[in-house]
């Protein structure tokens, strides 16, 4: 969907403020930790997947999004990946207790501290089969298609439409378009570049460019 | 008892001031996921222990120092460099900071003619195997829209000059791949140690927002 999630080439936010590296905590205050550490273990009962949880973030009301802190925006997102999925109810969230049952299959499947080895247990393969061999290859001309579906995807705005060249293929990758509606199927990934004055025309910087990742059914070929 | 809804109804009464950047969140945020918390527990969701787990994980367990010491293997073992560049995911995982499943790794080499900078615009996708959880600025709107559009612009805020005929590549994580640049090893550190050199090694060059830094600076 085109929402202000999609910032590429957007202008008007303002200079970068980056703190000093050594300087910047992992979390700035408790809260946020546990905003993450909530998301990581609620992730965990597989009940949605990290398309899912972009998507609730994506369909946040754009003047909260952009006004909230990074993990406010995570706990509106889980807030939402929460209710649709059953596990609690607006009533719950309002009044803080618990009034509603979990399945026992769901409750299950909670995490415990003992099981908590590491961030690596976290990871997810993203490698799939694919049907069909890939259409394209390395050094191929192709046109990121002007494609505006209105749920989850991951072609960027800025890119649509325009002409790039295959710098890369990664293999058939599941895609996030069907994934984040629970179906799982694999496409061919490519890496595309693309010329920053093909993206931003007359005013772009000398001597750039953009690579980004897309799936073959956000690219079109060109004769 | 706390209202868990995330609706702009909280007072505005600020204990300090911060950079805006650095949005500072509602006093009552803090409760309100105290509260969620609380809930989670009580209907069997959560445990308060396995989150203290995660946070400890995340705090601990991860960040740029992994980054470094594949940039310092890369600097000092050609065959290492070679590997890194040609096959990441698995380069990386031999050191013990990934398993081979997951997101895929690629290392972004800068060059005398060539300078890698990696953004996520959509979201924050970040190499935190290697690099941790990502600063704020990363995550921020100023970053995400400007990396694309105008990459030495970006480069200028974090006060890195690349001549004219450097060429600038921005890398938009928009899948689950992932980029980690290797930057380009100083000139006048030949015979450091692996230290010595990890020291040149920061989290913003292993971004692509800066260079390594140069002995000088690091002393």
């Amino acid at each position: 969907m085109n929402s202000v999630h999609d910032m590429g080439g957007m202008e008007g936010f303002g200079p970068i403020k980056a703190e000093p590296e050594n300087e910047e905590p992992t979390f700035h205050e408790v809260w946020e930790g546990r905003v993450y550490g909530i998301s990581r273990a609620l992730g965990n009962l597989g009940l949605w997947n990290i398309d899912k949880g972009r998507h609730s973030r994506e369909r946040m009301r754009p003047a909260e999004y952009l006004g909230n802190s990074y993990y406010e925006n995570w706990l509106a997102g889980a807030r939402t990946l929460m209710l649709e999925a059953g596990l609690v109810t607006e009533e719950e969230l309002r009044t803080g207790k618990a009034s509603s049952p979990v399945a026992s299959e769901i409750l299950a499947r909670k995490l415990l501290a003992k099981d908590v080895t590491g961030p690596s247990q976290f990871r997810t393969n993203y490698m799939r089969e694919a049907a069909e061999p890939p259409r394209f290859k390395i050094g191929d001309p192709v046109r990121a298609l002007n494609r505006h579906p209105s749920g989850h995807t991951r072609e960027p705005r800025y890119l649509r439409g325009k002409l790039g060249m295959v710098h890369d293929y990664y293999g058939p990758q599941v895609f996030p378009d069907l994934k984040v509606e629970g179906i799982d199927v694999g496409h061919h990934l490519y890496c595309v570049r693309f010329e920053a004055a093909e993206l931003w025309g007359e005013t772009a910087a000398p001597r750039a460019a953009v690579y980004a990742d897309l799936w073959e059914p956000y690219l079109q070929a060109i004769s | 008892m706390a209202d868990l809804h995330l609706g702009h109804d909280h007072d505005h009464g600020h204990g300090h001031s911060h950079d805006e950047s650095f949005t500072e969140p509602p006093p009552d945020v803090a409760l309100r996921v105290k509260a969620l918390e609380s809930l989670l527990v009580e209907k069997g969701l959560a445990d308060s222990g396995a989150i203290d787990a995660i946070v400890d994980a995340y705090e601990t367990k991860v960040g740029p120092r992994n980054g470094t010491a594949v940039v310092v293997k890369a600097w000092t073992d050609p065959a290492y460099r070679e590997w890194l560049l040609k096959d990441s995911t698995r380069a990386i995982a031999s050191m013990g900071y990934i398993p081979e499943q997951g997101e895929q790794m690629r290392v972004l080499e800068n060059t005398g003619d060539t300078h890698n900078l990696v953004v996520c615009t959509l979201c924050s996708c970040y190499p935190w195997a290697v690099l941790g959880l990502p600063p704020v600025w990363y995550k921020s709107a100023p970053y995400r829209s400007q990396a694309v559009a105008d990459p030495r612009g970006v480069l200028q805020q974090f006060g890195t000059e690349l001549p004219e005929d450097v060429e600038v590549r921005v890398w938009d994580s928009t899948s689950e791949m992932r980029y980690l640049v290797l930057p380009q090893r100083p000139m006048g550190t030949d015979g450091w140690t692996d230290a010595q050199l990890a020291e040149l090694v920061t989290r913003n060059s292993m971004i692509g927002v800066e260079k390594a830094q140069t002995p000088e600076l690091a002393r």
